[in-house]
């Protein structure tokens, strides 16, 4: 049986495509994960977009769209996903997508481009509680990228350059847009790159923090969405919430899409 | 040398956020004349001003962009006033600095809160029947109730967040193209009333109205689309402290009728009118404290030259 997951992000569309494997013995079904695949929409419809990407990565997997029996969606946009069956919350589709990819998650992190939540999951992956802020981009995705492109740096040298700074500058600008006049007024007092860098992440992990602290701390910790790419701010955020140890998957932005493959295969 | 970053220096880049900066003085009267002189200097996170009062009555005022850095900006927005009108620092009896640079204005006696600046030149601009100020700065927004002398009884303020602030118009001006001050008339300019821009955040009203133009909105519709989400913002904090029938909008967006124009239909009453720049209120307000001081003390002599 093949199924797929499809997240209908603010910025990007996630698509994973699974096939079951029958192990003999197995206590628990395998699944193997097609190559998954990322959609950035453009001037598209969501519905249109949509369509086009499950038709790529169809095409990418090598399997054709009759042979997946059933998909669920997530993200902003699910409910634009004409042929999916079912549609789920960002907080189920990450639950169980982190669950299944680390099984002693407890705490899942989702910091992706214009959200961040804090989730709290049992053993097996269903979401007991969260805590998010959709209203304000503070304390996301697109307030770190707003800053690496006042710097002049692409998002992941941002992050690259925050860990060559061992100073602490605190942001004073809750709001990203003046967030911004605040950086621009330490690239005029000639303040290095790497320490406006790493005073933009430390201020974006300590907003994802306070939202984790809501729904408490328990280890183990995965942290999913885009932003696992700055490796920055996974510096930040390990001393912000104070653990040692941060679970990174191997493909963060797709762990919600392969939540919805698992719970299209396990509902079908 | 590498940390160092060049600003974008794109001549063909338009401003459009950037407003009209003015100045006025009284030709009708002498400062000479004046038994007492003060002066409010308000410098805020976006605007500073300078307000020259003689014995009480407004004479004039200057209202510029603040620089970057505050004494500077204080000392630019009162020269502004004073090369109008051929007076020197000498000739000023107090000086009362307000706004966010309040304590960095290098020549001032004393420094008064902005809230309580603002509510006193609403009083003097709106009249005495003034009860609800709402300030709505570059970078913060408040609600203001105040009593019949001026006084402030009670005031909320937003400072956290962009959306409902000046700052947040600038970035939809330059996002539209439209220059800031075409804003509120061109939201009017729309054959049906748009339903508000939903997002809260700047930040998502920006990709919010980028979506609505990809599908077909004009410019315009987009415009008054904002306006009305700027004023159910606004009106929130608002009722918060309670509104009263006289009410009367200071700061920047005093002068955006999209946003006015919109409070007044969502809470039902209408705006104290002014002839003079609603952004003085604040700058205003201190001198008229400064001109308070110097009565209940007595002149004292004019101060030196700025130290």
């Amino acid at each position: 049986m093949i199924t797929a997951g499809i997240d209908m992000g603010s910025r990007s569309i996630k698509i994973v495509l699974l096939e079951d494997i029958q192990v003999e013995g197995a206590p628990q079904i395998k699944y193997d994960m097609k190559k998954p695949y990322l959609m950035m929409p453009g001037d598209l419809d969501l519905d249109q977009a949509a369509e086009i990407a499950f038709d790529n990565a169809c095409k990418e997997a090598g399997v054709s769209r009759e042979r997946v029996n059933k998909v669920v969606s997530t993200g902003a946009g699910r409910r634009q996903v004409g042929f999916a069956a079912d549609s789920v919350t960002e907080m189920t589709a990450g639950a169980k997508g982190a669950v299944y990819v680390f099984p002693n998650a407890k705490t899942v992190v989702d910091v992706g481009a214009e959200e961040g939540r804090g989730i709290k999951a049992d053993a097996s992956g269903k979401a007991t509680d969260f805590a998010g802020n959709e209203k304000c981009a503070a304390g996301a995705g697109s307030f770190a990228e707003a800053m690496s492109r006042a710097l002049q740096l692409t998002l992941k040298e941002f992050g690259e350059a925050s860990l060559r700074s061992d100073k602490t500058i605190p942001m004073n600008a809750q709001c990203t847009v003046f967030a911004e006049s605040e950086v621009v007024s330490l690239i005029h007092a000639n303040t290095p790159k790497e320490d406006i860098a790493k005073a933009v992440l430390d201020a974006v992990a300590s907003r994802v923090c306070a939202m984790v602290r809501r729904v408490g701390i328990e280890r183990d910790v995965v942290l999913i969405g885009g932003m696992v790419h700055s490796v920055g701010f996974v510096s930040s955020l390990k001393q912000a919430m104070d653990v040692e140890e941060l679970l990174l998957p191997e493909y963060p932005e797709y762990v919600a899409a392969l939540g919805c493959a698992l719970l299209a295969a396990e509902t079908h | 040398m590498s940390a160092v970053i060049q600003p974008n220096t794109a001549p063909e880049k338009k401003e459009y956020w950037r407003w009209a900066e003015n100045t006025w003085v009284d030709e009708t009267k002498d400062w000479r004349a004046a038994k007492i002189l003060t002066c409010g200097i308000d410098v805020g996170s976006v605007s500073s001003q300078a307000v020259l009062v003689c014995d009480g009555e407004l004479y004039g005022f200057n209202n510029m962009r603040t620089g970057n850095n505050s004494p500077d900006s204080a000392n630019n927005a009162l020269k502004g006033v004073m090369d109008k009108c051929g007076m020197s620092l000498d000739n000023i009896h107090f000086v009362v600095g307000t706004g966010y640079g309040r304590v960095n204005v290098p020549f001032a006696h004393k420094a008064i809160t902005e809230i309580a600046c603002h509510a006193r030149g609403a009083n003097y601009m709106g009249g005495r029947g003034i009860r609800t100020i709402l300030d709505m700065g570059g970078q913060d927004c408040k609600a203001i109730h105040c009593d019949e002398k001026g006084k402030v009884t009670n005031f909320l303020m937003n400072d956290k967040c962009a959306a409902g602030t000046g700052r947040g118009m600038e970035v939809i001006a330059d996002l539209l193209q439209i220059p800031i001050s075409e804003l509120g008339p061109r939201s009017f300019d729309v054959d049906v009333e748009p339903a508000a821009v939903s997002s809260v955040c700047v930040v998502f009203a920006k990709s919010e109205a980028l979506g609505l133009l990809k599908s077909g909105w004009t410019k315009n519709k987009v415009v008054a689309a904002y306006c009305q989400a700027m004023a159910e913002r606004v009106v929130s904090l608002l009722e918060r402290i309670g509104v009263e029938k006289e009410f009367f909008i200071t700061g920047g967006i005093g002068k955006n009728a999209g946003v006015v124009k919109r409070i007044e239909r969502i809470l039902k009453i209408e705006t104290a009118q002014t002839k003079y720049d609603s952004q003085i209120a604040g700058a205003l307000g201190a001198a008229l404290f400064a001109n308070t001081l110097v009565t209940k003390q007595g002149a004292s002599a004019p101060i030196k030259a700025a130290a």
